[in-house]
C-alpha cells in the first residue's frame, strides 16, 4: 500500500517530541519555554490537518514501524477516533502551557523549567503513541513514560507538600502499571500476539475452544483493574486529590485532562479493538465496572460537597466526572462508547479550564485557595471568574455547554440498553446532577459574594496574554461542545463504524 | 537534619516550614523577579494557603484513619485482600499454557518467523538484538528514553546548584569521604586491576551486541558500574578528568538524538517502501547488521551515562 505524505505525520509527531525533549534538556529556561509554546502549536496545528484528511478520506489506515508489518513489527492506526482524540489532547497542552505559565515560573525554579519543558515534549510523544498504537507492549512502554513524566509535572515545583502528593502518585500508578503488564503477559503467553487484530482473533478462537478461561478472565481483569487504578476510578482515586490540588496549575490541568484520559481511551481500544465488544459484554467486566462508576460519581461529588478548598473540590469533581466516562465504557455499546469518548472531550474542555481559572482565582485571593479566601475574587480577576463559572456550568450540565451535551448522549446510552442499567443511569445522572449543583454552583456563587477581607479592594493583576488566550480559546470550545454537540457526536459515530 | 532532641512543637514547626517552602536552599533560588513585578502582594506570607495548614487532613491521617479500631481492621482487609490476589494469580497460574509445551509459543507464527527470517533480513546473528532493535524497535525507542525521562526527573528532584570552583568541589569531596573514607588500599588495588577488564567487557558486550548474547542496556550497565567502581575507589577529581556533567550532557543528548534520527528514518523508510540504503551486510561479520551495531552503541553510552549519574546525584546531588 502506498503511503500518501500526509500518513506520515503521527510517526514525525512521535519521534519530533522524543528529540525536542532531549534538546530541551540541555537548553536554558527562556529558550526551553519558546520551543515548547513555539513546537506544540505547530503540532496542534499538524494534528488539525491531520483529522480533517482523515475525515476527507473516511478510512482508517494502518502505518507500519518498519518494513515488517504485524504481526511481526509495531504498527500505529489511525481512524477519525484516533485523530480527534489526538487532536484535543494536543490542544489541552498548548492550552495547560498558556494558561499556567505565570504561575510557572513562581512554582518552578529557572534551573529546572528547561527539564519541565522536557516533560511536556515527552508526555506528548507519550500521549500521541498511546492514542495511535495498535499494538499492547507499545502502549505499555508509553505508559511508563507518562507515569514517570507526570510525577516529575507534579513534584516540580518542590514543596513538600507536593512530594507527598508525587510519592503517593508514584505508588499508586506503578502499581496500576504493574498489574497492567502482569495482565499483558499473561495474553501474551496464552495467545503469543500483541498486536490488537491478531489478539482478537486469537481470543476469539479461545473462546471458541473454551480453553485457558480462567487465566484469560484473569488478564482482563488485571488489565482493567491496572487502568482503573491510574484513571482514579472511585475506590482507587486516593492518589489524585492531593496530586492534583498541589501540584503547579499547568501540572494539575495537564493530569486532569489529558493523562487520566489518555489512559481511558487505551482501555476503550482495549475493550473494543482487541477482547471484541461482544466478549466484554459477555463478560462481567462491564457489570463490575457499572458498579464502580455509579457509586464513584455518586460518592466523588460527595466528597466534592464536603471540600472547603477551591484545587481540592475541583479535583474531587474530577473523580465524579472519571465515573461517567466509565458509565459510558461500561455499558458496553457503540452508543455508550460514544457517550464516553464524548465526555473525554468534554471534561477535558472544562476541567482544565477550571484548574487553570482557579489558580488565577487564587492568585488574587492572597495564595489561599479556602472557600472563604476566594469570597469576590471573581471580580477581582474577572477573566477567570468567567471561566470558572462556564466551566462548572458545563459539567452541571447547563444547556449550550460541553457537560450538557454529554449528559444527553450517557441518558440516551443508558436509555438504548433497555434493562434495569437504564433505570440505574438515569437516576444516578438525575441526582449526580444535583449533587454538581450543590458543589459547582455554590463555589461560583462564593466567587462572586462580597468577602471579609478582600471586600472593597481590587488588587492589581498583572497582565498575562497567555492566560487569556488560553481562556478564550476554552470557552469557545466548552460552547462549541454544547452547540455544536450533534456534529461531533456524529463524526464520533462516523469514527466508531471504522474502529475496528 | 540532626535527629538530636528536639522539642515535638519544635520539629512541627521544622516539618512546617518543611511542607510550605521546601528546601530553603532551593527556594532561595527561586527567581523572585516576577513574583515581584507581577504578582498582587496581598500579605502573601501570613495568608498563604492558610486553609490547606490549618486543616489537619491534609498533613495527618484523618481522624478515622487514626482511629485504632479502623487501623486494625484496615491491616487485617488488607491482608486478606493480598492473600486473595496471591491466590487467584497462583490458580490462574496452575491453570496457564505449560512453559515450552507443545501448545505454546512455539508454535506462533510470530516466533517461527523470528527463527527464519531475522538472520537474513536483519544481519544479527543474535536474534533478541534483530527483534528489539529492528522488528520492534518502536518499543526499544520508548525504552531508551525511559532511561532519560527516569535521568531527568532525578536531576529535577535532587540538583542542587553547585559552584562550580576548586574550593567548593574540595569541600564536596571532604563532606564525601567523611560518609565514606577512601583510598582504601584494598579497594583500589583491586579497582586497579578490574577495572580496566570491566570496561574492556562492556565494550565487547556492546560492540558484539549483534552476534553473541548481549547488546547495548547489558554492556553499558557493565560499562557504568566500572565507572562507578573507580569512583567509588578513587574520588570524583580524578573521574571528572574523564567525566564531568558536560561530558554526561553532551554524550547522551547526541545519543539520543541519533538514536531517534535514525529509527524515525527507518520507520519512514520502512513505512513508504523506499531505498534505504542499509544493508544488513555479512552475516556474522563485526560490522554488519546495518544500523544494529551503531544503535547498540548508542544504547550502550545512554545506559553508561545515565548509570553513573544517577549514582552521583544520588551520591552528592550535583557532578
Amino acid at each position: 500500500m502506498k503511503m500518501e505524505i500526509w500518513q506520515n505525520i503521527p510517526l514525525f509527531l512521535i519521534v519530533l517530541p522524543l528529540m525536542l525533549a532531549v534538546i530541551c534538556s540541555v537548553l536554558p529556561a527562556k529558550a526551553a519555554r519558546g520551543l515548547m509554546t513555539g513546537a506544540v502549536s505547530v503540532f496542534c496545528c499538524a494534528l488539525g490537518v491531520l483529522l480533517f484528511l482523515i475525515f476527507r478520506n473516511g478510512e482508517s489506515y494502518i502505518y507500519p514501524m518498519g518494513e515488517i508489518g504485524a504481526p511481526f513489527g509495531n504498527e500505529l492506526r489511525i481512524g477519525i477516533i484516533e485523530g480527534l482524540m489526538g487532536f484535543a489532547f494536543a490542544l489541552v497542552i498548548l492550552f495547560s502551557i498558556l494558561g499556567g505559565w505565570q504561575k510557572l515560573t513562581k512554582d518552578v525554579a529557572v534551573q529546572r523549567r528547561n527539564l519541565y519543558a522536557s516533560m511536556v515534549f515527552l508526555l506528548f510523544s507519550a500521549m500521541m503513541a498511546m492514542t495511535y498504537t495498535n499494538d499492547l507492549f507499545t502502549a505499555y512502554v508509553f505508559i511508563e513514560i507518562a507515569t514517570i513524566a507526570a510525577c516529575a509535572l507534579i513534584c516540580s515545583s518542590n514543596k513538600g507538600r507536593t512530594l507527598f502528593a508525587a510519592t503517593r502518585y508514584m505508588i499508586m500508578n506503578l502499581l496500576g502499571s504493574g498489574l497492567f503488564l502482569l495482565g499483558l503477559s499473561i495474553l501474551y503467553c496464552l495467545t503469543g500476539h500483541l498486536l490488537f487484530p491478531q489478539l482478537e482473533s486469537a481470543i476469539r478462537a479461545m473462546l471458541e475452544t473454551g480453553e485457558y478461561q480462567i487465566p484469560l478472565a484473569l488478564c482482563c481483569v488485571l488489565m482493567t483493574l491496572g487502568i482503573a487504578v491510574k484513571g482514579a476510578l472511585y475506590p482507587f482515586h486516593t492518589w489524585l486529590p492531593n496530586a492534583y490540588s498541589s501540584a503547579t496549575p499547568t501540572s494539575s490541568a495537564l493530569l486532569s485532562s489529558l493523562i487520566s484520559k489518555m489512559y481511558i481511551f487505551l482501555l476503550i481500544k482495549i475493550f473494543f479493538r482487541a477482547a471484541g465488544a461482544e466478549v466484554f459484554a459477555h463478560g462481567g467486566i462491564g457489570d463490575i465496572l457499572f458498579i464502580f462508576s455509579i457509586v464513584g460519581i455518586i460518592l466523588g461529588s460527595v466528597d466534592a460537597i464536603r471540600e472547603h478548598n477551591l484545587s481540592r473540590m475541583v479535583a474531587y469533581s474530577s473523580v465524579s466526572q472519571i465515573g461517567y466516562i466509565f458509565l459510558g465504557i461500561s455499558l458496553g455499546s457503540e452508543a455508550g462508547m460514544a457517550a464516553a469518548l464524548f465526555h473525554i472531550l468534554a471534561h477535558s474542555a472544562a476541567k482544565s479550564m477550571l484548574f487553570l481559572s482557579s489558580s488565577k482565582l487564587r492568585e488574587v485571593s492572597g495564595g489561599s485557595a479556602a472557600f472563604r479566601d476566594i469570597r469576590g475574587s471573581g471580580l477581582r480577576a474577572p477573566l477567570a471568574g468567567v471561566a470558572f463559572g462556564i466551566g462548572a456550568c458545563s459539567l452541571v450540565g447547563i444547556p449550550f455547554l460541553g457537560g450538557f451535551s454529554s449528559k444527553i448522549f450517557l441518558a440516551q446510552a443508558g436509555m438504548a440498553t433497555q434493562d434495569w442499567k437504564a433505570v440505574v443511569v438515569l437516576l444516578t445522572l438525575a441526582v449526580s446532577t444535583v449533587l454538581n449543583v450543590a458543589y459547582m454552583l455554590r463555589t461560583t456563587m462564593t466567587l462572586y459574594r462580597p468577602g471579609e477581607r478582600f471586600a472593597l479592594e481590587v488588587s492589581p493583576i498583572a497582565k498575562d496574554t497567555p492566560f487569556r488566550m488560553a481562556m478564550g480559546a476554552l470557552i469557545v470550545i466548552n460552547i462549541l461542545l454544547g452547540v455544536c454537540g450533534g456534529q461531533v457526536m456524529e463524526l464520533i459515530q462516523k469514527g466508531i463504524a471504522i474502529f475496528n | 537534619m540532626k535527629k538530636t532532641m528536639k522539642k515535638p512543637s519544635e520539629r512541627k514547626q521544622h516539618l512546617l516550614n518543611w511542607l510550605e517552602n521546601g528546601d530553603p536552599s532551593l527556594e532561595m533560588e527561586m527567581e523572585d523577579a516576577l513574583s515581584e513585578k507581577e504578582a498582587p502582594e496581598l500579605e502573601e506570607e501570613d495568608t498563604l494557603e492558610r486553609e490547606e495548614r490549618d486543616d489537619p487532613r491534609l498533613l495527618a491521617p484523618s481522624r478515622l484513619e487514626k482511629h485504632p479500631v479502623y487501623e486494625k481492621w484496615y491491616r487485617v482487609a488488607a491482608m486478606i485482600v493480598c492473600a486473595l490476589l496471591i491466590g487467584i494469580l497462583l490458580y490462574a497460574a496452575v491453570k496457564m499454557p505449560k512453559f515450552g509445551g507443545a501448545a505454546h509459543l512455539l508454535e506462533s507464527e510470530v516466533s517461527e518467523f523470528y527463527v527464519e527470517h531475522t538472520m537474513e533480513e536483519t544481519g544479527a546473528v543474535n536474534i533478541i538484538t534483530g527483534i528489539i532493535l529492528d522488528y520492534r524497535g518502536f518499543d526499544t525507542l520508548g525504552e531508551s528514553h525511559v532511561l532519560f525521562i527516569g535521568m531527568c526527573t532525578v536531576l529535577l528532584l535532587l540538583s542542587i546548584k553547585g559552584e562550580k570552583d576548586q574550593e567548593r568541589q574540595l569541600q564536596l569531596e571532604a563532606y564525601d569521604r567523611h560518609f565514606e573514607p577512601r583510598h582504601d588500599e584494598i579497594l583500589q588495588s583491586c579497582a586497579r586491576i578490574l577495572c580496566p577488564l570491566i570496561l574492556v567487557f562492556g565494550v565487547y558486550i556492546i560492540a558484539n551486541g549483534h552476534l553473541s548474547p548481549g547488546g547495548g542496556f547489558s554492556g553499558g550497565a557493565i560499562l557504568g558500574g566500572g565507572i562507578i567502581l573507580y569512583q567509588m575507589a578513587f574520588g570524583y577529581l580524578p573521574t571528572e578528568k574523564f567525566f564531568t556533567f558536560r561530558t554526561f550532557k553532551v554524550v547522551s543528548v547526541v545519543s539520543l538524538l541519533f538514536y531517534s534520527c535514525a529509527k524515525g528514518y527507518h520507520f519512514f523508510t520502512g513505512a513508504n517502501h523506499l531505498e534505504s540504503g542499509i544493508e544488513p551486510g555479512i552475516v556474522g561479520n563485526i560490522l554488519s547488521a546495518g544500523l544494529l551495531l551503531p544503535l547498540n552503541c548508542v544504547v550502550g553510552l545512554v545506559v553508561t551515562c545515565t548509570m553513573y549519574a544517577l549514582y552521583t546525584m544520588f551520591r552528592k546531588g550535583d557532578f
